[in-house]
């Protein structure tokens, strides 16, 4: 592990390309140690409330397995019975210890001296979850994973490795929150590694406070007639937020599904992006992002396809700006070889009165009208996720959504 | 109720029978350009009106401005419904009056389901569609968005339907359509206005062919030309034009 310390020491102070810098000697890292708990019933009534609302269910009903880390600790882990064999879930920390071959993945898709962030994600490590979908496991629920900061003024900085083995194919729901928190900082290192003919679906819910800056590092790998889909929904105000994750679709026909759905509202500073990185021969990309900017928001909606082998990709971008609110589309394609085929689309704009007149005509007033047209713009029906936890998601993010209109 | 035939520019307001929209010299613009210019009209309760005449008349306008959409801006004239003077009242507080619009160019928009506007007024959501001669899977649809001429005007009609207006305002409800749907959808609305007042733009007077309507008029250069009995107006359309009659 020294070489990885190493590097990271040396990029301790290195600036990120992107979002506003941090002074990451502002937040603490004295956070208290939880006790384990033996079932999410047992979390207080506000935490099991604000759980769910990130889509974390403390009754454990439709997902085969749970992981919840509260400020440094992790206070739960189980795979429901059924499931066993098929997936594990563990803290990072455990897999480390328990698989020697854990190291050949840790940091090999996430370069640990990308910024100052990556760097304290290493040399202040605060565990993270390792799942892991066993060769040819067909997981029909899916898993669930919380990550929740109830400790004012700390970082937490977690380090997560996802493997779909070969063959697999399976959910994972990530909730992230902060519950009325005035300061904050999460660290997230993500790296997926999608196996041949696997099929991972993440799907991420982040609910933080205005006080919290968020910056997640996430590098997806994607083999041979794998498909790598991840979903990000952040829908209500935070400081600052910075990620681009990046799928390297590596196989023949791996296909990297990156989508955003964004709204910005208070003074947040969202800065989101989506990569996907063409490689194999008939690899595939869509980079999907809605976004809604209120009040003061600042929203920075990226996207980039790097064609560098024979495949296709598309990114469409649209977003909906409301008062002082500012967005900037930003999509960029890069044609390294003849062979690939890159597209985007972007709109940004008003609601356009039209539709606003419309929706009127059928009764609603202009507030109403609006707040149907900015849900109806959030639907995570975008996000191509299986009927039951689209119900689910939509649930959490209307709730959401209205809160934030 | 009864509506005299007069010369055109005379007013044909009836008073003291059961109205249920008066207009009263409306004087109505787009920007700096006057579209309508003294439209005299009152609709009786449960009677059908016809409003017929050449591309660019005004008849769009006179729809769009009886809904209250702000493009179009009164001048002069008054707007009465139901024995309210609805002249300054914005188009939601119109629609709960009892207006009902099925617009000739309705917009996409994006994120917003047919059955999210639907269910604003009913829970029979697969009702209306059937009614309306839509698919069930048209509920979960985008408004308009990849809708064909011929299935946006079902969902104008699937919406109107739903909200059940005392007054119904279609425009062009029959362009776009193939004759078949057209017979359908005729019956259904036919039956569908039992009971209502409606106002119906028409180009090419497809609709009449199902739908019984008491009287017609003809707009022209934004003034009503001639009002009558539907089957001598358009008689009179055929045989010698809007400029002629």
């Amino acid at each position: 592990m020294s070489e990885w310390r190493d590097k990271a020491e040396k990029a301790r102070e290195k600036i990120a390309s992107l979002g506003a810098d941090l002074d990451l000697s502002q937040y603490s890292r004295e956070a208290k140690e939880r006790e384990r708990i033996p079932n999410l019933s047992r979390l207080p009534n506000d935490a099991r409330k604000s759980a769910t609302l990130v889509g974390v269910k403390d009754d454990e009903g439709f997902r085969c397995g749970t992981f919840f880390q509260l400020d440094h600790s992790v206070i739960f882990e189980s795979v429901r019975r059924g499931f066993e064999g098929k997936v594990e879930i563990m803290s990072t920390k455990e897999a480390l210890e328990k698989y020697d071959w854990v190291r050949d993945y840790w940091w090999r898709a996430v370069a640990v001296d990308t910024d100052k962030y990556t760097a304290h994600a290493e040399i202040d490590f605060d565990n993270g979850y390792f799942l892991r979908a066993f060769p040819g496991a067909k997981v029909t629920f899916p898993m669930q994973l919380c990550l929740f900061m109830s400790q004012n003024g700390i970082s937490q900085n977690v380090h997560n490795l996802i493997i779909a083995e070969e063959g697999s194919d399976v959910q994972i729901i990530t909730g992230c929150t902060s519950p009325g928190l005035g300061r904050g900082l999460h660290i997230g290192i993500s790296e997926f590694f999608v196996k041949k003919n696997a099929k991972l679906t993440f799907t991420m819910i982040h609910r933080w406070a205005p006080g919290v800056d968020v910056r997640p590092r996430a590098v997806a790998i994607v083999e041979d007639n794998a498909t790598f889909t991840n979903n990000y929904i952040c829908l209500n105000p935070l400081r600052t937020l910075q990620l681009y994750p990046t799928a390297y679709c590596n196989g023949e026909n791996s296909i990297a599904n990156l989508n955003s759905i964004l709204f910005g509202s208070g003074n947040s500073r969202m800065d989101v992006g989506g990569r996907v990185v063409l490689l194999g021969r008939n690899s595939r990309g869509h980079v999907v992002t809605r976004c809604v900017a209120k009040g003061k928001a600042t929203i920075h909606a990226r996207g980039q396809i790097i064609g560098q082998g024979e495949g296709r990709a598309h990114i469409d971008c649209r977003g909906l700006i409301a008062d002082d609110a500012n967005i900037y589309a930003i999509p960029m394609l890069d044609g390294l070889v003849k062979d690939c085929e890159l597209s985007h689309e972007a709109a940004v704009g008003k609601i356009r009165e039209e539709d606003l007149w419309y929706l009127m005509s059928r009764g609603l007033n202009e507030d109403e009208a609006t707040s149907l047209i900015i849900k109806g713009y959030l639907d995570p029906g975008i996000l191509g996720l299986p009927r039951e936890l689209e119900d689910e998601v939509k649930g959490v993010a209307e709730m959401a959504t209205g809160e934030a209109l | 109720m009864k509506f005299a035939q007069r010369p055109p520019g005379e007013s044909q307001v009836v008073w003291g029978g059961d109205v249920m929209l008066t207009i009263e010299n409306l004087w109505v613009s787009i920007g700096e350009k006057k579209i309508l210019k003294g439209i005299e009209l009152a609709v009786g309760d449960e009677e059908t009106h016809v409003l017929i005449g050449p591309n660019g008349a005004g008849k769009s306008c006179l729809a769009m401005t009886i809904m209250g959409i702000p493009v179009y801006t009164v001048d002069k004239g008054k707007l009465t419904f139901d024995n309210k003077d609805m002249t300054a009242l914005p188009i939601h507080e119109r629609a709960k009056l009892g207006i009902g619009l099925a617009f000739q160019n309705s917009p996409v928009i994006r994120g917003v389901k047919l059955r999210d506007i639907i269910s604003l007024h009913t829970k029979k959501v697969d009702d209306i569609l059937s009614k309306a001669y839509l698919n069930q899977e048209f509920g979960s649809r985008d408004i308009n968005l990849g809708f064909s001429g011929g299935e946006r005007k079902r969902s104008e009609l699937a919406q109107l339907f739903a909200m059940k207006p005392k007054l119904l305002l279609l425009d062009e409800i029959d362009s776009g359509v193939d004759i078949e749907s057209m017979e359908l959808l005729g019956k259904e609305t036919n039956s569908f206005l039992s009971g209502r007042s409606a106002l119906i733009i028409t180009h090419l007077g497809y609709i009449l062919n199902y739908v019984r309507a008491d009287k017609a008029h003809i707009l022209l250069n934004g003034k009503i030309a001639l009002s009558g009995k539907p089957e001598e107006i358009l008689e009179k359309v055929k045989e010698k034009g809007f400029r002629e009659v």
